[in-house]
C-alpha cells in the first residue's frame, strides 16, 4: 500500500544511514580511547618515572623527590592518617592548644588509659607523657612537643629517629658524618632542633643517585656489625653486603629497634653485641651496668623498653619465612602498569588486602580475626603481668617502708628490673604480639616468673619484715 | 540510485575505519599473540607479570604453560575459555575495577583442577573420593605454589 510513496521509502534509508554512522563512531571512538588506553600502559610499563630535578645528597625536602616520583610521594604524604587499629594506631584526640604546645590533636594517651604503666615508670619521664604513635608525619612534631622533651633536659641523640638529620650530621661535621653524629649526640635537643627541618625523608631509606635502599643511621649500622660480629660475619656492612630483601627490613630497623644513650656523649647504641633476644639485651645492659633510672617507689635501678619491633619481629615466623617489614607495611600496590611500592606506611590491619592476602588465601575478616585473636591473647598476658608487677611494687615498697636493709631487698630489685624490662619489651612493642605470638608469651610468661622470684626474695609477700629482724 | 550510493559509500566508510582503526589495535595491543601458546603473552598487559615472574620460578615451568593448566582440553572450548577470560580480563585491566591481590574464579579453578588431573591421573586416582556426594579433593588447595611460586 504505501510502499510506492517515495518520501516513506527515503526516511528509513536516511536513519539507516545515519545509524551507521553513529554506530561506525562510535566503535571507531571505543577503539582509538582503547589504543590510547593500551599505548598508556605500555609507556608506562616502559617509563616507570620521569627525571625533572636533579636529586643528591643535599636533597632533603621529600618534596623535591616528589617531583621525579609523584606517586610514591603522594603515599609518603598520606602518612598523616589517623586511623585505630582495635590494638593499636591513633586516632584523633581533640585538645586545646597552649603556649608551650599548640597541637590541636594528639594521639590517645597510653599512661592514662592505664595507670599500671606510669607506675612501672614511676620516676622517670614516660609516667609524665606516652601516647599512642601517630603516622610518620608527625614524628618530629610529636617528639618536640611531648612533655618529656618540654620539661626534661634532652640531648640531640633524639633526632637521631625523629628528624631527617643524615645532612645535619655531615654539616655539623665538616663532611665527615661520623664526626658531626657525634657533635649532634651531645647538643641539647632544642639546640640540635634548630638544625633539622623534615620528619623521615626519602634520603634516609635511598641514595638519591641510583634509588637503591640503602641505612643511613649510625645507631644501627654500629648495631648491626656488632650483631653480625657476635654471629661471626666480620666487619658487616649492610649497604653492600645485604641482600635487596634484608634492605627492606633494615631500612625500618634503623628506628624501630630497642636502645640506649651511652655515657655522657649520650651516643646512640643498640644493645645487640649478644643477639637480638631479650636475654641477650638484659645480659648486655647487665653487662654494661646500663641503667635508665631507679624506681621512684622500690629505689631498683630498672631499664626502659624502647619500641623493639625490629627485635621482635626476628622471632617471629614472617621474618623466619623471608617476609621483610616493607612487604606488610608497604606493600606493592598497581598505579596503572606500574607495581610501586605503598608510602603510605601503615599498620596491614588497614590493608589486608595487599599486605596479608598476597600469601594467605583467606577473607580479610577472617585474616583479621586471626590477627586479633593473637593480639587478643597477648594483651590478656600482659596485663597479668602488670598485674602481678604492681604486686611486686607493693611488696618491695612495703618491705622498704618496714626498714628492711637494701641489701635484702637487692635481689627483689634486681628480678624486678628483669621483670618490668620483659614486661616493657612487650607492651612497647608495636604489634600486641602479632610480629612474634609465641615470643611474646614467653616473655611475658618470664617476666611473671620473675615477679614470683622476687617475691620469694622477699620471704613472704605479706610478711616481708620478719628475717631481718 | 544517488542516495543508496552515498549510503553505500557511508556504509563503506565506516566499517572500512572500524576495520582499519581495530585492526591497527589489534595489532598494536598483540592481539595474535593470544591465539597462540606463549606464556609471555599472558603477560602483555602487566596485570599477570608477578603470576608470570612466580611461574617463571615454579616447578612447572618446563613443563607446564600458561594455557596447559588454565584452558581445558580440546580446541573449541579452549577458545571459549581464551575468549572469555579475555574479555573480563580486557575490560577489568581497562576500567581498572578489580580486587588485588587476583582471585580466580571459580570456574577457572575448576578448569585447573581438572588440568592437574590430565598429567597426574595416575598418582591421584586413589586419593579422589570414590563415593557418591563426595566433593573431589582440591589439588591446589595444597599444592598452591607449584603454578606460581610465591
Amino acid at each position: 500500500m504505501g510502499t510506492g510513496e517515495p518520501g516513506m521509502k527515503k526516511r528509513p534509508r536516511t536513519t539507516l544511514a545515519i545509524a551507521v554512522v553513529v554506530i561506525a563512531a562510535g566503535a571507531a571512538a571505543g577503539t582509538s580511547a582503547l589504543l590510547v588506553n593500551i599505548f598508556e600502559r605500555k609507556a608506562e610499563a616502559r617509563t616507570p618515572f620521569f627525571r625533572v630535578v636533579e636529586l643528591d645528597e643535599k636533597t632533603v625536602d621529600p618534596a623535591e623527590w616528589g617531583k621525579n616520583f609523584p606517586l610514591q610521594y603522594d603515599s609518603y604524604l598520606r602518612t598523616t592518617d589517623m586511623v585505630r587499629t582495635r590494638f593499636g594506631g591513633s586516632e584523633a584526640m581533640p585538645r586545646t592548644p597552649t603556649e608551650a604546645d599548640p597541637r590541636s590533636i594528639v594521639a590517645r594517651s597510653k599512661v592514662e588509659d592505664d595507670r599500671r604503666l606510669s607506675r612501672m615508670w614511676a620516676g622517670y619521664a614516660f609516667s609524665v607523657d606516652y601516647r599512642q604513635k601517630r603516622g610518620h608525619a608527625y614524628m618530629l612534631e610529636d617528639q618536640e612537643l611531648t612533655r618529656r622533651v618540654t620539661e626534661f633536659q634532652q640531648p640531640g641523640t633524639c633526632l637521631h629517629c625523629h628528624a631527617s638529620i643524615v645532612d645535619a650530621y655531615r654539616e655539623a661535621g665538616g663532611g665527615d658524618m661520623w664526626a658531626g653524629f657525634e657533635k649532634i649526640n651531645q647538643l641539647p635537643y632544642h639546640e640540635a632542633r634548630g638544625l633539622v627541618e623534615h620528619p623521615i625523608a626519602c634520603l634516609d631509606c635511598h641514595d638519591p643517585k641510583t634509588m637503591q635502599l640503602r641505612v643511613t643511621r649510625p645507631g644501627f649500622l654500629e648495631g648491626i656489625r656488632a650483631l653480625k660480629a657476635s654471629e661471626g660475619v666480620p666487619d658487616y656492612d649492610p649497604n653492600t653486603m645485604a641482600t635487596r630483601q634484608e634492605m627492606r627490613s633494615y631500612v625500618c630497623g634503623q628506628c624501630h629497634v630497642e636502645y640506649y644513650f651511652k655515657g655522657p656523649e649520650k651516643r646512640i647504641v643498640y644493645p645487640w653485641a649478644k643477639g637480638l633476644k631479650i636475654e641477650d639485651i638484659l645480659d648486655y645492659y647487665e653487662e654494661e651496668g646500663f641503667t635508665d633510672f631507679v624506681h621512684a617507689e622500690t629505689g631498683a635501678k630498672v631499664l626502659k623498653a624502647q619500641h623493639p619491633e625490629f627485635e621482635m619481629w626476628n622471632q617471629g615466623i614472617h621474618a623466619r619465612s623471608g617476609v621483610s617489614c616493607t612487604d606488610c607495611h608497604m606493600p606493592y600496590q598497581r598505579v596503572g602498569a606500574m607495581k610501586i611500592t605503598d608510602h603510605h606506611v601503615r599498620s596491614p590491619m588497614l590493608n589486608v588486602n595487599r599486605s596479608c592476602q598476597t600469601c594467605h588465601k583467606w577473607s580479610e575478616d577472617e585474616l583479621k580475626a586471626r590477627v586479633e585473636t593473637i593480639q587478643e591473647r597477648t594483651v590478656e598476658l600482659r596485663g597479668l603481668a602488670l598485674d602481678a608487677l604492681m604486686d611486686l611494687i607493693d611488696d618491695l615498697k612495703a618491705a622498704k617502708a618496714a626498714g628492711r636493709p637494701d641489701p635484702a631487698l637487692e635481689e627483689a630489685r634486681a628480678l624486678q628490673r628483669r621483670a618490668q624490662m620483659m614486661i616493657d619489651f612487650v607492651e612497647s612493642e608495636n604489634s600486641a604480639g602479632f610480629h612474634a605470638p609465641q615470643e611474646s608469651a614467653r616473655i611475658l610468661a618470664q617476666a611473671i616468673d620473675s615477679v614470683r622470684k622476687a617475691q620469694r626474695a622477699l620471704g613472704k609477700t605479706d610478711a616481708p619484715v620478719v628475717a631481718d629482724d | 540510485m544517488r542516495t543508496r550510493t552515498w549510503f553505500s559509500i557511508l556504509a563503506g566508510l565506516g566499517l572500512g575505519a572500524s576495520i582499519g582503526i581495530g585492526g591497527f589495535a589489534f595489532v598494536y595491543a598483540r592481539g595474535h599473540s593470544y591465539l597462540q601458546n606463549d606464556p609471555s603473552a599472558c603477560a602483555n598487559c602487566h596485570v599477570m607479570q608477578g603470576h608470570f615472574d612466580g611461574w617463571l620460578a615454579g616447578s612447572h615451568r618446563s613443563v607446564a604453560g600458561c594455557n596447559d593448566c588454565h584452558t581445558p582440553p580440546g580446541a573449541v572450548s579452549k577458545y571459549v575459555v581464551k575468549a572469555e577470560n579475555g574479555f573480563w580480563h580486557s575490560l577489568k585491566f581497562t576500567t581498572g575495577d578489580f580486587h588485588e591481590p587476583i582471585r580466580i574464579r571459580s570456574k577457572n579453578r575448576e578448569v585447573t583442577e581438572v588440568a592437574c588431573r590430565g598429567c597426574h591421573q595416575d598418582v591421584v586416582d586413589s586419593i579422589d573420593g570414590r563415593h557418591a556426594g563426595v566433593e573431589p579433593t582440591s589439588c591446589v588447595g595444597c599444592h598452591d605454589q607449584v603454578g606460581h611460586l610465591r
